[in-house]
């Protein structure tokens, strides 16, 4: 890659940990990002950093396959029949509004603490837009790939599997970077009330513990990094040849 | 019915139901299109042809009346008949060749890659076979259409102003294409199409459609063999037969030469079932003094 263009990106970096820097001097409580880069350096050592980051990516994974399952045959199907859409979107559009976060007193009641209420926490993040995705992605497959698909004798399933679920694939997609990009501020939420493992016990723990900000900034810098990390593994599917048409090349 | 009638369309008529109210789209249409004839349906836009062309192909269905088939009734699309639009329908999701093998998903694989390496080369997309759709061309993505419908070895091929979208030159190039693969591979063929130029250039016989309600104004043979040669005197008579069919036209003074011009242009000539322009048959004009009426750039053949 040439530099011209990841070397704006590093800069605006840069100026950030500048400022960061700059406003640490002095204080005793806010960490430099020296003082962070070390507690990382801890956090490796001793091996609770990746033990947390597994158990918030395990959490994520679960809650977010498990939408997936379901949001992506739901919403198609309410893509394509308007009787469901009408059945199904106002129950859908009413919960959507609500945070997941809101969810965690409800979670812990259902579910206890345990692994369980996060991930019930990250399905609920994730199923919404990717339902709201895929029904508005299968309503809008054009109707001339379904009709030359009919031409030629497909139709049921096969036609779903061949042509609509393709078509509306563009949308599903974005869908499910919205999704992801969701369930990662969520899990971070709900591992700071309803259990002990995770980045975002890791840092609530950091601070009730003994006040550890360099550990509580650490937990922070790492999430980020984790989120940026998980939208490029989107952006890689939207790179795929069999989208590619829809975004543009 | 004549005996080797492959399509019978008969007294067909539809209205559509919109918020202002009904409109007529087609009234009391019948006719019939013997095996391998290349049929073009020409006239105004709204005048239901392709509404038509849709009923044909089993998209949709007549009020009254009914479009037959080898003898059967079309009630559902399927790939007998193949239809061909100018919007395209090649799925931008699968490669050139997982496109030609949609239609034919049955065939044992070895047949599938057979037929699609003869198709691939009949259209010219030979180096292709691996390429998305958006990284192909106007005219190109046409040839992908057209050779995934005769995958599918389809008896008729119907097309809605298959061309319509392309640049004009393209145009001209597709039709030759066409004309080409249809001398390799016989089909019958019925073109929707409001450019007089590519009816006069591809088909067999013309049927002008009346503005709303689309009825058959007049049916027009056009009796010149192929390599058709579009400036030819023969062919810019009956260019200016259909354009004042079409009303478009219109001439102060009859013409004798034009007359003279055009008493074997049309056999098996029909009524005019709707006296809509004033000129008739008398308003035609000497194709001879009329030089500069003569197509220009379509004299490639």
């Amino acid at each position: 890659m040439r530099p011209s263009r990841f070397l704006p990106a590093l800069g605006i970096l840069a100026v950030l940990v500048a400022l960061w820097w700059v406003s640490a001097i002095g204080s005793m409580i806010f960490p430099t990002p020296l003082a962070v880069l070390k507690a990382i350096g801890e956090l490796l050592r001793t091996g609770t950093l990746m033990q947390h980051v597994y158990a918030s990516l395990f959490r994520v994974t679960i809650g977010y396959l498990g939408a997936l399952a379901l949001a992506i045959p739901l919403g198609s199907m309410m893509g394509w029949f308007p009787r469901w859409f009408r059945a199904i979107n106002p129950a859908v559009q009413m919960l959507r509004p609500i945070s997941p976060i809101a969810w965690i007193p409800l979670a812990i009641l259902w579910f206890g603490v345990g692994d369980a209420s996060p991930t019930f926490l990250i399905f609920l993040a994730t199923f919404f837009p990717v339902v709201v995705a895929t029904a508005s992605g299968v309503h809008m497959v054009e109707q001339q790939y379904v009709r030359a698909a009919r031409n030629f004798g497909v139709n049921g399933f096969t036609l779903y599997r061949r042509v609509i679920f393709p078509a509306a694939l563009p949308n599903i997609i974005t869908g499910m970077r919205v999704g992801l990009g969701v369930a990662w501020l969520v899990v971070v939420a709900a591992e700071m009330v309803a259990i002990n493992s995770g980045l975002g016990y890791l840092i609530i723990d950091a601070r009730n513990a003994g006040s550890r900000y360099d550990l509580v900034v650490a937990g922070m810098v790492i999430i980020g990094l984790i989120g940026f990390g998980l939208d490029g593994v989107m952006r890689k599917l939207e790179h795929l040849e069999e989208v590619r048409w829809r975004y543009g090349t | 019915m004549a005996p080797d009638a492959k399509i019978v369309v008969r007294d067909v008529a539809k209205t559509f139901r919109t918020a202002r109210g009904a409109v007529k789209a087609l009234e009391g249409i019948s006719f019939e299109v013997r095996e391998s004839e290349f049929v073009a349906l020409v006239g105004p836009s709204g005048c239901g042809k392709s509404t038509l062309l849709n009923m044909l192909a089993g998209f949709d269905r007549p009020d009254t009346g009914e479009a037959v088939v080898d003898g059967r009734p079309v009630l559902v699309p399927s790939r007998k008949g193949v239809l061909i639009t100018q919007r395209g329908s090649v799925f931008p999701w699968m490669t050139v060749e997982r496109n030609l093998g949609f239609g034919v998903d049955g065939l044992p694989e070895a047949e599938q890659d057979r037929l699609c390496r003869h198709y691939i080369e009949l259209v010219g997309l030979q180096g292709f076979e691996n390429a998305y759709p958006h990284e192909l061309s106007g005219g190109m993505l046409q040839r992908v259409e057209v050779a995934r419908a005769l995958m599918a070895k389809p008896e008729v091929l119907y097309m809605d102003e298959p061309f319509a979208a392309l640049d004009a030159l393209t145009r001209l190039r597709m039709r030759e294409e066409l004309l080409r693969i249809l001398q390799r591979e016989r089909h019958t063929c019925i073109l929707v199409t409001h450019d007089v130029e590519e009816a006069l250039h591809l088909a067999d016989r013309i049927l002008v459609i009346s503005p709303r309600p689309g009825r058959i104004q007049r049916t027009v043979e056009v009796d010149v063999p192929h390599p058709r040669r579009l400036s030819s005197i023969r062919l810019v008579a009956l260019r200016e037969l259909v354009l004042a069919e079409l009303g478009v036209t219109s001439y102060p003074e009859p013409s004798a030469h034009g007359a003279a011009a055009m008493p074997a242009s049309v056999p098996g000539q029909q009524k005019v079932t709707s006296g809509s322009n004033g000129n008739g048959l008398h308003g035609l004009p000497s194709p001879l003094l009329d030089a500069k009426k003569t197509p220009i750039g379509t004299e490639s053949s």
